[in-house]
């Protein structure tokens, strides 16, 4: 397996010209394409752009958006900001995470959903807001936090 | 000597059409409030009726609490429905909006009237989001026929020189938070020399409460090309970068479907509106690091680096983006800039006050009756937003604090609603204006929580270069703490305090330096909140 993420890296990176300022562009594409950006794409990322492999991970280290590890099928970020606590959000995250068995950050356990948190979503006058799998979904109630979690198949 | 394409303009995009017109926002709040299925179900029943109706996927008109604002447009005037969430739209199609039937509709439970005459919309001084939300914002052109390019128009006829003087003139200031004037900024970048310079646009609007760069971007994201184009023309640079959080998927969409759409029309690329001139843009996307909203944060990261602050100086405007000069400015900087050009710099620096001249879109948000975006001369008082303009809170509780400035903005009670918006009397007070939002609490807020709150956060968003901004948010964290835990002795509030100092004339950049307003505001105006129990009393 993983011959073929370094492969996948080495050609985004290749689309991207090998540009090192592209860094942040490929491993965004990197990660849409499976997922997260696993630990053996960074060699063959700093070979290709011509970085070392520490700054390499730096960069993977320093970006909240970059994933380590997989996802669940569906990931479900919650805004814990100013203006969504300001509305209650932390009760909708403690539901979430009763509901999940997880805190937020983790996977349910029949990796199912990821739950995170995200400092936010610019959705701040129709609070609280969430995003399910890049939807984007506003004034947040208990009800609708359960539909969103049912969707997501718990 | 007029250039071929500026002699083409259709204008009159406010004269009547023959066809009624439905107007669905597809911006980001709104589709979060169900706008798609709205539009979807509006769509549906006019196929199957054979209504005659154009739908039209607008911006927000920033009304947010009447998300999704559907709008029916008959003779040139368009009426208002709102909130029409997904279950609401049935009536409202039974009520024959497909057939315009505006008796029926007047009584309507969500019939909102002439839109232009909302009273929160009336009251505006609308500017930069004058066009925001009237049209698709991906039809270059309606943003022509209203008024856009007209900007870029005028700059081609000035001396780079010239337009920079403009922009100073105009008294603008950088909207991003830290108010520099924008065209002292232009004419350093002006006045030195290199083969290559950048134009660089800050759109990590990271700070909550705030979403005025976001619905920019989507509901009227030529503006903002156009007004880069002027930057660029004014500096000479060729090459601009917009940096858009990640957050924001539907925005990064819009901007590079508007630049595609800008470069086929000639408007950017080698020949700018057949100038000569070249200058040309692109997208970027961050990666959830609040830090890379401070500007040499923002250019490591576009460098592909980790987004640490640099020492200044150099400042940007010598050494910027790959080390050659570069203009760094907010979105509604630039945005304000055709406006400048197009109506002159004295139109502009006719509205506000003091030394904040022009108008600040001001965002409200958190928990407020009517939040949504509302851009205005600066002068305004915060009372007068928060209370009458916002209508209180959304709860229906008394307003306990507001937090203007996003996450580093300092917490204000009631007795501060006197404060005007303006630059300078919010410094007076220990806060400032930042990106101009303004959210609302209500009285169940716990700003000792708060403060807490404020620390974690700049532990966490930390790029760790400096010490007092990497140690002493995580220590006050701590600190706050044991305060929370009851241990409110002298000692433990002297030591945050001290830490807020440290942090704020030791940071390298405002995170660090910003971090002490909530923190301080929470402890001098509610200091009973800091006031705990202990958690384990002493065994009798």
């Amino acid at each position: 397996m993983a011959p073929q993420t370094e492969k996948t890296a080495r050609a985004i990176a290749a689309e991207f010209g090998n540009r090192p300022d592209a860094l942040i562009e490929i491993l965004h594409k990197l990660q849409g394409e499976i997922g997260y950006v696993p630990e053996a794409t960074v060699p063959a990322l700093a070979d290709a752009l011509n970085v070392s492999r520490a700054e390499v991970h730096g960069v993977v280290t320093f970006y909240h958006a970059f994933r380590h590890k997989p996802a669940g099928r569906h990931v479900l970020k919650m805004c814990r900001a100013e203006a969504c606590q300001a509305m209650g959000c932390e009760a909708l995250v403690e539901r979430a995470e009763s509901r999940l068995g997880v805190s937020c950050g983790g996977t349910s356990a029949d990796g199912r959903v990821t739950l995170e948190p995200i400092y936010c979503l610019g959705l701040c006058a129709t609070a609280p807001s969430a995003m399910l799998d890049g939807r984007v979904v506003g004034r947040l109630t208990p009800a609708k936090l359960d539909a969103l979690l049912k969707e997501a198949g718990t | 000597m007029t250039l071929p394409f500026f002699s083409k303009v259709k204008r009159g995009e406010n004269e009547p059409h023959g066809k009624m017109r439905i107007f669905v926002p597809k911006d980001a709040a709104a589709v979060a409030c169900g706008a798609d299925a709205v539009a979807a179900a509006i769509a549906r029943s006019a196929a199957q009726t054979g209504a005659p109706v154009e739908i039209v996927r607008n911006g927000s008109r920033g009304l947010l609490w009447l998300e999704p604002l559907v709008e029916l447009e008959m003779g040139g005037i368009r009426y208002g429905f709102g909130p029409i969430e997904a279950d609401a739209v049935a009536s409202l199609l039974n009520t024959g909006l497909l057939r315009g039937d505006l008796k029926a509709l007047s009584v309507h439970p969500k019939w909102l009237g002439v839109v232009n005459k909302i009273d929160y919309f009336a009251r505006q001084t609308r500017l930069t989001f004058a066009r925001c939300g009237l049209t698709d914002p991906l039809s270059l052109e309606s943003y022509r026929a209203l008024g856009g390019y007209k900007g870029l128009e005028k700059a081609l006829s000035l001396s780079p020189a010239g337009i920079v003087d403009a922009v100073a003139k105009s008294g603008l200031r950088g909207r991003g938070g830290a108010g520099f004037p924008t065209g002292i900024k232009w004419q350093t970048v002006h006045d030195t020399s290199a083969a290559q310079k950048y134009i660089v646009c800050n759109a990590d609007e990271g700070d909550s409460g705030t979403f005025a760069d976001r619905m920019l971007m989507e509901g009227d994201p030529f503006l903002l090309i156009e007004g880069m184009t002027i930057a660029g023309l004014a500096v000479g640079a060729t090459k601009g970068f917009i940096y858009i959080r990640s957050e924001y998927p539907h925005a990064i969409a819009a901007l590079k479907a508007a630049i595609s759409i800008a470069r086929k029309s000639g408007l950017l690329g080698a020949d700018v509106a057949g100038s000569k001139r070249a200058f040309d843009l692109e997208v970027r996307t961050g990666a959830g690091a609040y830090v890379c909203g401070e500007e040499t944060a923002l250019l490591d990261s576009l460098e592909g680096k980790r987004g640490m602050v640099r020492a200044k100086p150099p400042l940007p405007a010598h050494k910027g983006l790959f080390g050659r000069p570069t203009v760094i400015n907010n979105v509604l900087s630039l945005a304000a800039v055709p406006f400048i050009l197009a109506e002159g710099a004295k139109t502009y620096l006719d509205y506000g006050m003091g030394r904040s001249r022009g108008t600040m879109p001001i965002q409200l948000a958190g928990n407020i009756k009517r939040g949504g975006l509302f851009e205005t001369a600066f002068g305004i008082c915060l009372g007068e937003l928060v209370e009458d303009i916002g209508g209180g809170t959304a709860s229906g509780r008394p307003v306990k604090a507001v937090q203007v400035g996003g996450p580093l903005g300092a917490y204000f009670p009631r007795s501060h609603f006197d404060t005007p918006f303006d630059y300078e009397a919010f410094a007076k007070r220990d806060g400032l204006i930042g990106h101009a939002g303004v959210v609302v609490f209500d009285d169940t807020a716990d700003m000792a929580k708060q403060a807490r709150f404020a620390f974690e956060f700049c532990a966490v968003e930390s790029c760790g270069k400096c010490t007092p901004c990497r140690i002493g948010s995580t220590r006050g964290a701590e600190t706050v703490d044991k305060i929370m835990a009851g241990d409110a002795s002298e000692a433990n509030l002297a030591l945050v305090t001290d830490l807020c100092n440290t942090m704020k004339f030791g940071s390298l950049c405002a995170l660090g330096g910003f971090t002490p307003y909530p923190v301080l505001s929470a402890l001098t105006h509610f200091p009973e909140d800091f006031r705990r129990t202990p958690r384990l009393q002493a065994a009798e």
